[in-house]
């Protein structure tokens, strides 16, 4: 059994215990790998810290080896700047960093997995923009990197984060759901919001499929990080606004899992369903890896 | 699973099976072999054959044999980095019979002559298995401090070794043993809780019977 195997267990460890539920998730699983409660700090601090410098690192000249990705990061973030969007500077931004790290990734910068490296845009788009509208403090998005945590490995372990076991749901859905997570705690909810949180950012994604063109991290993924933070930021408002999930969210990671094991194989990494079965994306297999 | 599994790893994209993995498949061949790589020969199998190019698998495995990590930011121009090392380097696409999806063959010469001839599979998220050493088939994640000790097959070695072991207080997590054939050449693969110290490797190699021993560590 994992260390965090229920969303109803990280709700109740917030109600029994005065340690905040992210300093639980540290000392438990910290304990579980044998490292010190510093040692663990530092590790996850060394990951935002990555997260930040692959978003500095982006280069909006770069193209992925297939050509296929690059420099929309760059077009959004300009369209953001002229202030003439329709949903404002905070959700512009949101996009453009989540299309801007799906790029890095794309063209082989270093990325931070979060669960997945085709999804790890979702988290810094929404956390980097919020740290930088609230002055968010470093302890407190790593303090939210630990509630993360400790969502996705429930999901992991119920369900799955692979996409090639469960679909895009898997990957995109995990990371939206943990990024809900995340934000909720940023903007001061409690267990039973994040848990709403992650129960509607997973209903919403529930059923996508992965279907990389070419087989390649590329197409449809990077946009489907921008879609993942917008429904991250969009389950968070709504579970701090006490909207409950009808269902638990327990219930929603096992009928997550449920549909990835109806999924065709084809709907699952192949790159033979979905986009990747398009005229276009087939023509475009075939030119670029010459059969 | 470790919640760094969740946020994390840190690597260089785009894919932790096809990418990270393939590294890590390029590191754990590396310390096979013991030595610095100065001939590398590698079949790219599977879905490695087919999407390998477009996630750069061919420059992660380089790059492992380099003994670059995961998160090594000269990654996608390891080649360039093989060049100046002088590491010399061949590519390969077939399919290799009854192998994982995600499988590479090296065929490795050190620079001090040592040899060694690998099958690994990546099994995603960024896990690999080594499949094949040699002539023996063999299954070991390299994910902990791994013993691989090549012994003549006959009584007291496996003995020996574990209490070599236990005497450095090392606690022994898993302990496989193969071999090809009574009286032969055997494998035993040891994955440790603790990595040994080099005293203690010394020690083995120092035994009658043990051939050869490589340790594979994690970083």
């Amino acid at each position: 059994m994992a260390l965090f195997y229920s969303v109803r267990q990280l709700e109740e460890m917030e109600m029994q215990s005065a340690l905040p539920l992210w300093r639980q998730i540290l000392l438990a699983s910290a304990e579980e790998s044998g490292i010190t409660p510093e040692q663990s700090l530092e590790k996850m601090g060394a990951a935002l810290d990555a997260m930040i410098a692959a978003d500095a690192d982006y280069d909006p000249g770069q193209s992925s080896h297939s050509r296929l990705i690059g420099g929309d990061g760059e077009r959004m973030r300009r369209y953001v700047a002229q202030g003439e969007t329709i949903c404002g500077d905070f959700v512009g931004r949101v996009i453009s960093g989540a299309i801007r790290m799906g790029e890095c990734n794309a063209c082989m910068h270093r990325i931070v997995a979060a669960p997945t490296a085709g999804a790890c845009g979702v988290m810094p788009a929404v956390l980097l923009p919020y740290a930088a509208d609230h002055a968010t403090p470093r302890e407190e998005l790593i303090a939210a990197l630990y509630i993360a945590s400790g969502f996705g490995m429930v999901i992991a372990t119920r369900a799955s984060i692979s996409g090639a076991e469960a679909g895009c749901q898997a990957e995109i859905g995990t990371a939206s759901a943990m990024a809900a997570a995340a934000l909720v705690y940023l903007h001061g909810g409690n267990a039973q919001q994040m848990s709403s949180a992650v129960a509607i950012a997973l209903k919403n994604m529930m059923g996508l499929v992965c279907d990389p063109v070419a087989g390649l991290v590329e197409v449809p993924c990077v946009k489907r990080n921008a879609a993942g933070a917008m429904n991250a930021l969009c389950a968070a408002e709504m579970a701090l606004a006490g909207i409950r999930s009808r269902i638990p969210a327990d219930e929603v990671i096992d009928a997550m899992r449920a549909v990835g094991a109806l999924m065709s194989p084809l709907l699952r990494e192949t790159g033979e369903g979905g986009v990747a079965a398009s005229p276009t994306a087939v023509r475009f297999r075939n030119d670029f890896f010459g059969k | 699973m470790d919640i760094f599994d969740l946020i994390g790893p840190i690597m260089v994209g785009p894919s932790s099976s096809h990418t990270a993995g393939a590294v890590r498949i390029g590191l754990a061949c590396r310390r096979i072999l013991g030595e610095e790589v100065a001939e590398a020969d590698i079949t790219l199998s599977g879905s490695f054959a087919a999407t390998g190019r477009g996630h750069g698998t061919d420059k992660a495995i380089v790059a492992g044999l380099l003994g670059m990590a995961p998160d090594d930011v000269r990654v996608p121009d390891s080649f360039s980095y093989a060049q100046e090392k002088g590491l010399l380097f061949s590519f390969a696409f077939g399919d290799i019979p009854l192998a994982h999806p995600n499988t590479a063959r090296l065929v490795l010469k050190g620079e001090r002559g040592a040899e060694a001839d690998i099958e690994a599979a990546s099994l995603g998220g960024g896990r690999i298995e080594i499949r094949r050493l040699g002539d023996m088939s063999l299954r070991f994640s390299a994910e902990q401090p791994t013993l691989i000790i090549r012994n003549e097959d006959r009584p007291g070695n496996v003995a020996d070794v574990s209490r070599i072991l236990s005497e450095g207080k090392i606690n022994i997590a898993t302990f496989q043993v193969n071999r090809n054939s009574r009286g032969g050449e055997a494998v035993m693969v040891i994955e440790c809780d603790t990595p040994p110290d080099e005293t203690l490797l010394r020690r083995i190699r120092a035994l009658p019977g043990i051939l050869r021993a490589v340790y594979v560590s994690q970083e």
